[in-house]
């Protein structure tokens, strides 16, 4: 295999098992911030009992984002030197400012969050924990504007004019309008909602099964009580959360249907262009005039097909035009392209991978789907003083709950940045011509093989500390107070 | 709002340059003054520790703090591919497999400190300490050998394919064939590496003496006198080794200045131990030998023409790869320069206020019983 393969691979693997932990990060974090601030008013422990509760689940969570993701930012220089090089002036700054701005807050108020409970007063506490979530949730925007000046380059032009031999690259135009880019928006109100599906699962699911469990091992009528506010209140942030995250995607549809036309039509398998085209639920069974209206809102409009494009690509690749004569960055780099530079070596094929875009995008609503119906049924199910009866249907669904819309954020990842191929940059710079020169395939395939082994094995140990802490049920607790005596035990220590 | 500027001159880029240049040199030091203390810790757990408590009191005494500290590392690498890409892609890219060990290191560490505690077996611990101690031994090793080679000069050409992107290598026919990599190891690349681990594991156990109580306490002060003699000993090889071998080409008065600075520190530090001021000391000390390091990368980064192994190609004009050329341009380096005017001490008072409100000792007396532990 070549270099560019496996580090496509890398970026695959190593992106994918880090966006497993990092909605559980944004939203449990908000979540227990909520749990500890009704602590907090009411004085109520179940409250506080939750926040540790589920506080502990989102620590295990959040040490495996924060390792995994400090591979990200590295990836950028190591296997995609020329897109760093590239992109360098428009994209380093999202990075930097997330470090600088979000990084900072989570990383010393998260720490001040764990081990401050005898040392800080309880509402400055309570402070530490809504600083630190809300450092995440920055996080989660800077990320975002970055990957979406990647499908939709705005505020940018080719080398301004300048033809010196450094000056080869992708420059800012527009600040304010990368940080504007209506992909950004769409996406990270998708993300963001998609995040709060998992979290609400999550809560669901942990309290779900402690409650039946604990309902039928007559286990204390607390603790049942606790559950089940807590399997409700996770139930009910899924199904809010899943209606935000179906509006999003609907205007994201028509977004990409707008500026990555190629995207849309190779998530749905679409060949030729069609009027009132169908959405297939599966390959041969369409239902006519949806995908018409999930891409443009309207049932009969005309949807692009991929032979279509590739004719109209082709057409404008020869004719030396941009892809789409509306975004500066594709008209000045198609302009230097005729021109004086070279290095953006386009694309021999504008077809992204269609099978995996189609079923990723496939596996995405279906099992978000599941995801919305698990919550509708535990809500039923426990409507009033109800407990259900348990069982191995139960537990199962339970331990399903959370994995089925975070997987579904995966496989949503896995249309956005499939379907952008053979582009690293929109209409700009093909993957192909972004891999890093200087790297060699034993190199990348190498670190692929053991990055994989490494997140193997502390996706078991990850995996094993999350059941254990949620079948621990509730903690004891004891009121906080800040210890003044420097001989007494500290109510936390690692 | 369009941020752009209508002038562009050349001497105000220039300076934007310098000044981001010396801002990412603020944030490696920030790192490696701040990280540096916790892998010094975290290396000693396994050695200092010499039961379970006492081995809970050294990871304590790190465990509010580690993360934010680790932030400054990715605030310089973030802040490289904002300020300089072409220095980030080049540097990235050709240190592939030591900046995988780094990775690496990072990954065992960081999970390790959350998830010991999670099982109270001992073997369980025993794989977490010393995944803990070899991935904190295993960063600064490496940063310690990347630095040394900064000094040295790291070879790049231009890709053959693409001449505004640099690549280190030895020769334009390895691009792609050949990973400059053995040669990063040796005589001086390994002493840089021995040295940047010894000055953390003296400024980690010096932080120990201030922040554990008793028995531990006792250790690290007998352990810091031990590492800091090493330190001290290999820190005067390496420093005057630089300054012999491969003399800055600028500022060359100042690195001789910046070498006593070192040494006087790191005596200090030494005649000191178990006071606060030797930690401020092996802080100077560190301080030091990362700025002269960083002076020494201008003008062109630590990178010399693969050819001539100089700065300077035979012309008399500048290796293509340098601070301005790699440099982005000022409307970016302008924005985020004020965003960072502002965040740095934001950040900087909130780090203080956590390492106040986290100011008392550790001591055994202090860690609960694993039962009694009420998970947060």
């Amino acid at each position: 295999m070549s270099a560019e393969t496996l580090a496509r691979w890398q970026f695959g693997i190593t992106t994918v098992y880090h966006f497993l932990f990092v909605p559980i990060t944004i939203a449990l974090s908000l979540l227990v911030a909520v749990l500890q601030t009704l602590w907090v008013k009411s004085g109520n422990e179940r409250f506080l009992r939750l926040t540790k509760f589920y506080g502990k689940l989102f620590l295990i969570n959040f040490a495996m984002g924060v390792v995994t993701g400090i591979v990200q930012e590295f990836q950028f220089g190591m296997n995609w030197s020329e897109y760093a090089r590239f992109v360098g002036d428009i994209f380093g700054a999202p990075l930097a400012l997330e470090a600088l701005i979000s990084f900072f807050l989570e990383s010393v108020f998260l720490g001040m969050w764990i081990f401050g409970w005898d040392k800080l007063p309880k509402k400055i506490h309570l402070a530490t924990i809504w600083l630190g979530a809300i450092g995440t949730l920055i996080s989660s925007i800077f990320i975002l504007v970055a990957n979406s000046w990647m499908q939709n380059p705005t505020g940018a032009a080719f080398d301004k004019g300048d033809t010196t031999v450094e000056n080869l690259r992708a420059e800012m135009t527009d600040f304010a309008a990368v940080l504007l880019n209506p992909v950004a928006a769409a996406t990270w109100t998708h993300v963001i909602f998609g995040a709060f599906m998992t979290a609400g699962a999550l809560i669901m699911g942990a309290a779900g099964y402690n409650l039946v469990k604990l309902n039928n091992e007559n286990g204390e009528v607390k603790d049942v009580d606790d559950f089940r506010w807590a399997t409700k209140f996770g139930a009910w942030v899924l199904i809010v959360a899943s209606v935000g995250t179906i509006f999003t995607g609907h205007i994201q549809g028509q977004i990409i249907t707008d500026l990555q036309p190629m995207k849309m039509a190779a998530a749905e398998n679409l060949q030729k262009s069609e009027a009132c085209a169908p959405f297939e639920i599966i390959p041969g069974v369409g239902v006519p005039c949806v995908l018409s209206f999930m891409a443009t809102n309207d049932p009969s409009a005309t949807v692009k097909g991929i032979d279509d494009l590739v004719a109209e690509y082709n057409e404008k690749l020869a004719a030396g035009e941009p892809l789409d004569a509306r975004n500066q960055l594709q008209v000045t780099t198609a302009a230097a392209k005729a021109g004086i530079w070279t290095e953006g070596a386009d694309p021999v094929d504008f077809v992204p991978p269609v099978l995996p875009t189609f079923w990723s995008f496939r596996f995405m609503m279906g099992l978000g789907f599941i995801g919305i119906l698990i919550g509708i049924i535990v809500l039923v199910g426990t409507k009033g003083d109800k407990i259900p009866s348990g069982g191995k249907g139960w537990n199962a669904m339970m331990l399903a709950a959370p994995l089925l819309p975070l997987f579904a954020s995966s496989f949503g990842w896995l249309v956005t940045e499939i379907g952008r191929q053979p582009y690293l940059v929109n209409g700009v710079l093909s993957t192909h011509a972004a891999v890093s020169p200087g790297v060699t395939a034993i190199e990348v395939g190498l670190t692929l093989v053991l990055y994989t082994a490494i997140y193997a094995v502390f996706a078991v140990v990850e995996v094993s500390l999350m059941l254990k802490y949620a079948k621990a049920g509730l903690p004891k607790v004891v009121e906080p107070e800040v210890q003044t005596d420097d001989d007494a035990p500290l109510s936390f220590a690692y | 709002m369009n941020f752009s500027f209508a002038f562009n001159l050349p001497e105000v880029s220039s300076v934007l340059a310098v000044v981001w240049f010396l801002l990412v040199a603020v944030l490696w030091i920030g790192y490696l003054v701040l990280e540096g203390f916790d892998y010094g810790v975290a290396m000693l757990i396994p050695f200092l520790g010499k039961n379970e408590k006492e081995r809970r009191v050294i990871i304590n005494t790190i465990g509010p703090v580690w993360d934010g500290n680790e932030v400054w590392l990715l605030t310089a690498g973030g802040a490289m591919f904002l300020a300089f890409p072409a220095w980030y892609a080049t540097l990235f890219s050709g240190l592939y497999l030591p900046l995988f060990l780094v990775l690496v290191g990072l990954i065992i560490r960081g999970v390790s400190f959350e998830y010991r505690s999670k099982n109270p077996d001992t073997k369980w611990r025993s794989v977490f300490d010393w995944l803990a101690a070899i991935g904190s031994f295993l960063v600064p090793l490496v940063f310690g050998v990347g630095f040394a080679n900064f000094i040295i000069g790291l070879p790049v050409v231009p890709d053959p394919n693409n001449p505004a992107l640099y690549v280190i290598a030895t020769d334009a026919a390895n691009v792609g064939q050949v990973p400059y990599f053995w040669e990063l190891f040796s005589p001086f690349g390994l002493l840089g590496g021995i040295a940047v681990v010894a000055i953390c594991l003296f400024h980690g156990s010096i932080y120990l003496t201030l922040k554990t109580k008793g028995e531990v306490k006792e250790r690290a002060k007998g352990f810091a006198k031990l590492v800091g003699l090493v330190t001290i000993v290999g820190g005067a090889v390496f420093l005057i080794c630089q300054n012999l071998f491969w003399a800055p080409m600028f500022l060359s008065g100042l690195n001789w200045i910046l070498v006593l600075v070192a040494a006087v520190a790191l005596i200090g530090a030494w005649l000191t131990i178990g006071q606060g001021k030797s930690f401020t000391l092996s802080a100077v000390a560190i301080l030091a030998v990362a700025l002269g390091i960083f002076i020494r990368m201008l003008p062109t980064l630590g990178f010399v023409d693969a050819g001539t192994r100089t700065s300077l190609l035979a012309d008399g004009s500048l290796l293509g790869l340098n601070i301005f050329s790699a440099a982005s341009q000022d409307s970016t380096l302008t924005i985020a320069l004020i965003a960072a005017l502002i965040m740095v001490p934001i950040v900087l008072a909130y780090t203080i206020w956590a390492y106040w409100v986290f100011r008392r000792p550790v001591g055994v007396e202090n860690i609960p019983d694993d039962a009694e532990a009420v998970p947060a």
